[in-house]
């Protein structure tokens, strides 16, 4: 299973501290959530463009996420421009498309899209784990991340257990249908999936032990904050507070 | 199950953050140290079930499994759920950052409810009770998560209510078939490995 699909790569948003990311984008991603203004969203969603060229990936691959995202946008097109009322704009039988319907579903459209592309260069270009150390620094509860750190780390082993059983499945020509047999095999699939799951928690538990688990982690290499993190957090948030004094301006 | 970014109004993604931070602070308490591999292996699990597609009439749909979360974590929910849903937002931008708080609520808070509604029923009843139960608690689960998502989607604003609708009929069949499996599971589990099933 090959999951992080973006973090391989050697541009200047690869090389970025994790922590400054988190701290970057989380009033970034906040700030075009709460944007009023298209004009606004539109600058954000350029912004957010510049910010593919810096983490060098695929646009094949971009815009093949931005693709499956935006078919729930899609789903609100269909129906918030005649759901609003105002001026109405063009009629689809006893339906009008409203100017406010369709200002509301183009401001979600570009904010939508502009926080999709910014936490695929941001925080895609990091590898998991070092975002989960990141976290740690960030005094995020060591707990939430330890969960998080595992949950990760046994997502692959348990889809191979599961790919194992589909395929015990398959040789037993089960041919998936809508019927409550279909349902009942599936049910115990994933019964079984959460014995073994469960029982190979308690083994990895037990393993921690012998090796001397406290509740700890002991972390060996440590991030090293360079002159560039800084002055881009600081670019970062300079932006942002562009941003709002825009949108509010 | 979740909405994605830029829909929602400051307020409700804001309430949502708070909720869910209580959820995970009372999750996190009631998650010793000692419970941490487990909650989380069985949180891939049901990240892995989550991947399965399940033929409903003509279409697929994949399985969300509230329901069961909640019966076989209780309060841990939240904190299950926040992993998977941060992960998600991480690599494949379903849902989304600015969304967490709002998409774990509307997931975890039902798995709650469902715990303390039926893991009683599960565990103490003879084979029938537990199948009904079970059928309950999948089924509810999502019908909750249904509700609360429009609720969110009607405090952004009214305009919403034609989507809403389209919204909770499509959950209609999600919530028979999601019934059915967490039904057999759970009868399943109790057999194999009562100790599984909270209560």
């Amino acid at each position: 299973m090959h999951l992080e699909e973006f973090a391989e790569g050697d541009s200047f948003f690869h090389k970025l501290d994790p922590r400054i990311k988190f701290l970057t984008i989380t009033p970034s991603v906040c700030i075009i959530a709460i944007m009023k203004s298209i004009e606004t969203s539109l600058i954000a969603l350029l912004l957010c463009f510049v910010s593919v060229a810096f983490a060098k990936i695929s646009f094949k691959k971009l815009f093949l996420r931005l693709l499956s995202v935006n078919l729930f946008i899609l789903l609100l097109w269909i129906f918030l421009p005649f759901s609003f009322t105002g001026e109405a704009i063009f009629d689809v039988g006893p339906y009008s498309a409203t100017k406010e319907g369709i200002y509301k579903a183009s401001l979600i459209t570009l904010k939508s899209n502009a926080i999709v592309i910014i936490t695929i260069t941001f925080l895609g270009t990091s590898q998991i784990f070092s975002l989960a150390h990141a976290l740690i620094d960030l005094k995020v509860p060591k707990k939430l991340v330890l969960l998080f750190f595992f949950f990760y780390r046994y997502i692959a082993v348990i889809h191979d257990e599961y790919i194992r059983m589909k395929k015990a499945l398959l040789i037993r020509n089960f041919k998936p249908s809508s019927n409550l047999h279909t349902y009942k095999t599936l049910a115990y699939s994933i019964g079984m999936l959460i014995i073994k799951s469960f029982d190979r928690s308690q083994r990895i538990y037990n393993a921690m032990l012998c090796r001397g688990f406290k509740n700890n982690f002991p972390i060996m290499s440590h991030f090293q904050i360079r002159s560039s993190d800084i002055t881009f957090g600081i670019i970062i948030l300079l932006i942002v507070s562009l941003l709002i004094v825009f949108d509010y301006g | 199950m979740h909405i994605s970014e830029g829909v929602l109004s400051p307020a409700i993604l804001l309430t949502g953050a708070l909720l869910s931070s209580g959820g995970v602070a009372i999750g996190l308490k009631k998650m010793d140290f000692s419970k941490i591999p487990e909650v989380a292996v069985l949180s891939s699990a049901f990240f892995v079930a989550s991947l399965i597609h399940v033929p409903i009439g003509p279409v697929n749909a994949h399985l969300v499994l509230n329901g069961l979360v909640g019966l076989l974590l209780g309060w841990m929910a939240f904190p299950s759920i926040l992993v998977a849903l941060f992960l998600q937002a991480l690599l494949f931008q379903y849902g989304g950052l600015t969304t967490l708080g709002v998409n774990t609520f509307i997931m975890a808070a039902p798995a709650v409810i469902i715990y303390y509604l039926f893991s009683i029923p599960i565990k103490r009843g003879n084979s029938t009770i537990t199948l009904i139960s079970g059928f309950l608690g999948g089924a509810l689960g999502i019908g909750f998560s249904s509700v609360l998502m429009s609720l969110s989607l009607l405090g952004t604003g009214e305009e919403f209510i034609s989507l809403i609708k389209v919204v909770i009929v499509a959950h209609i069949p999600v919530m028979i078939v999601e019934g059915l499996i967490t039904a057999f599971c759970v009868a399943f589990l109790k057999k194999l490995k009562p100790e599984l099933v909270k209560a």
